[in-house]
């Protein structure tokens, strides 16, 4: 058996550093790509989970929840929408764990790779699965009544404001895997936080219908702005909705936009940080 | 020339409410080139902690380490090229399949897309690996997985092959499928470096043999020295029938230097004796006057069990005990 084949990495002939980069991403990418192929379960998730919130909240809160001047359809899929992402960004977090606990990031540390190639695979694949959720909702929401009331650019928008927040959590969710070890205590981590974080928001009920203590919580909350946002991009808010004066009720697209931009500055190095030190058990 | 060498690494681990563990404790260690090194010790004695100082996965709390003349602590991305690392627990995608797998190590060396595929085919052959080619890792046996980490460490050819346990918790006829794997890669000038807890596995491979307790080695030799340095030798005899115990062990306490050891069965009877061939003939004698039937008679060279006896004054298992017992909180 002649197993020392006569291949060598040799240094001079090695790609660029920017080539690596990019190539190292798309590979462990594309090692997600694959297991969302492999594993079902995700894909199943993802796609019927959003249908069946649009169809429970559409249909079960629609005759009791009253939104002036519009109907609770327009007004739910924004909040749906987010709620989706937010949770789709979890995987993150569960995978980055698992991956320590079966040894792999192990052998990936071991190897001449970017060390946050890993990182950008795997935040990647939440994009993917996020998006596909995106796509699966909107038409579901189409079905049910929601209707897109803006122009194609503020819509395209809309989606993309959505899925940069869940890539900025993607980013929070794969640092803290890394911390916390346990694929299980993450997802019930993140289970006791993301659920009231989307709840006390103005997701499912306007922020103004919440008594004072989880209004001024509401009003402070990012899904809330990401959620106004995704609102107004859609053109899902009835004209003459009295809107707050707080800077960050006026500019909800902005204050998304800054808080994503701050979460990536803080949280890419952190996690890249954890990365090139973290090894299993 | 040694190729890797490490000097006076330590590594303490504080676990929550419970005293330091000194994982590595003033380590040296050496590994000259084209040969295959062992690090021996029980559980808990730092040899994954060894391995993965040397591996870049963890910076040790003080010491050196080099890799062909690369410091591996302040130059961790020269060494990754140059190293294969295959651990105790397979390193493998359970979602890919063995190609994949391989594929995918191939482009992280940047081998490029043609090279890795051509690679990942040649290790699926070489490995025997054809079954698990195209499904899924998942579902394979844990020698199967094994097989696929050891590939994967050796998709370039690496300088040095670093192995963490290649054979634990693998069946008797996995472990000599991979002892037969490891031997061929030596046989073609790999530098290897060993960790095992097996005696065995150390005596069978190695060229040299780092007995290591406690985050420190405690002896270094070849299986042979290591042996010597205990001193003596021994005389075993295989009894036709237990009858015949009492009176052979009467026969060697004649010539031993130690108390005759008798086995659980009675059977086996064994003395440390000065010298070996002479003890031999006069026991048989002995035992053929008083018609003592035997289905063998041999001298043994003592084990490394005999030897980390020796060195440490407990045995590997008691060395494991006191390790679960320091981790207990």
């Amino acid at each position: 058996m002649t197993v020392g084949a006569a291949i060598r990495t040799d240094a001079t002939a090695r790609p660029g550093p920017l080539s690596r980069w990019i190539n190292d991403g798309w590979i462990t990418t594309r090692r997600n790509l694959i297991k969302i192929k492999r594993v079902p379960d995700i894909l199943v998730f993802t796609t019927l989970q959003p249908i069946m919130f649009v169809l429970l909240f559409t249909y079960v809160y629609a005759g009791v929840i009253d939104i002036p001047g519009s109907t609770y359809t327009e007004f739910i899929m924004a909040g749906i929408f987010a709620q989706t992402v937010v949770f789709g960004s979890t995987y993150s977090g569960s995978a980055m764990a698992q991956d320590l606990k079966d040894g792999i990031i192990d052998r990936f540390r071991t190897l001449p790779m970017s060390p946050s190639a890993v990182l950008i695979g795997r935040t990647n694949g939440d994009l993917l699965i996020n998006s596909i959720s995106m796509g699966v909702m909107m038409a579901t929401g189409f079905v049910v009544g929601w209707r897109i009331r803006s122009s194609f650019l503020e819509a395209v928008g809309g989606v993309a404001i959505l899925l940069l927040f869940a890539y900025g959590l993607s980013w929070v969710m794969a640092f803290l895997g890394m911390m916390v070890r346990s694929p299980e205590v993450i997802n019930n981590v993140s289970f006791l936080i993301l659920f009231p974080l989307t709840f006390i928001s103005n997701a499912f009920v306007p922020a103004e219908t919440l008594p004072p203590p989880l209004r001024l919580i509401a009003e402070w909350n990012p899904v809330t702005w990401l959620v106004q946002a995704a609102r107004e991009l859609f053109g899902n808010v009835p004209p003459g909705t009295p809107v707050g004066d707080r800077w960050v009720q006026q500019n909800p697209e902005l204050a998304v936009l800054i808080g994503v931009v701050v979460i990536l500055i803080i949280f890419v190095p952190l996690a890249i940080r954890r990365f090139s030190q973290v090894t299993s058990r | 020339m040694n190729f890797v060498e490490a000097v006076g690494l330590t590594k303490t681990y504080t676990p929550k409410g419970a005293e330091p563990v000194h994982a590595l404790d003033g380590l040296d260690l050496s590994v000259p080139r084209g040969t295959i090194t062992a690090i021996l010790g029980p559980n808990g004695a730092g040899k994954t902690t060894a391995v993965k100082v040397l591996t870049t996965l963890i910076v040790p709390d003080s010491g050196t380490a080099t890799i062909g003349g690369i410091d591996v602590l302040r130059r961790p991305e020269a060494i990754r090229p140059i190293i294969g690392v295959s651990g105790q627990y397979a390193a493998v995608d359970e979602n890919l399949t063995g190609f994949e797998n391989l594929d995918m190590v191939g482009r992280l060396y940047h081998l490029g897309a043609k090279a890795s595929r051509a690679r990942a085919k040649e290790l699926i052959d070489l490995f025997d690996l054809s079954e698990a080619q195209n499904r899924p890792v998942k579902g394979f046996s844990g020698g199967m997985r094994r097989r696929i980490d050891l590939a994967g460490a050796l998709v370039t050819q690496p300088e040095v092959l670093f192995l963490d346990e290649p054979t634990t918790g693998l069946d008797p006829r996995s472990r000599l499928g991979m002892w037969d794997i490891i031997r061929s890669l030596v046989s073609q000038g790999s530098t290897v470096l060993l960790t095992t807890q097996y005696l065995e596995e150390a005596d069978q491979l190695a060229d040299d043999i780092n007995v290591i307790d406690e985050g420190r080695v405690i002896a270094r030799g070849t299986a042979d020295e290591l042996k010597a340095s205990v001193g003596g030798q021994r005389v075993e005899l295989n009894l036709v029938t237990p009858d015949d115990t009492v009176a052979t062990v009467e026969v060697l306490r004649r010539y031993g230097t130690s108390e005759p050891a008798v086995s659980n069965d009675s059977r086996t009877v064994t003395v440390s004796v000065a010298s070996g061939p002479e003890a031999l003939q006069l026991v048989l004698r002995d035992l053929e006057q008083q018609n003592v039937a035997l289905f063998d008679a041999g001298m043994r060279r003592p084990t490394l069990d005999d030897v980390f006896l020796r060195l440490t004054g407990h045995t590997t298992a008691d060395a494991e005990a006191e390790t679960v017992k320091e981790k207990a909180p």
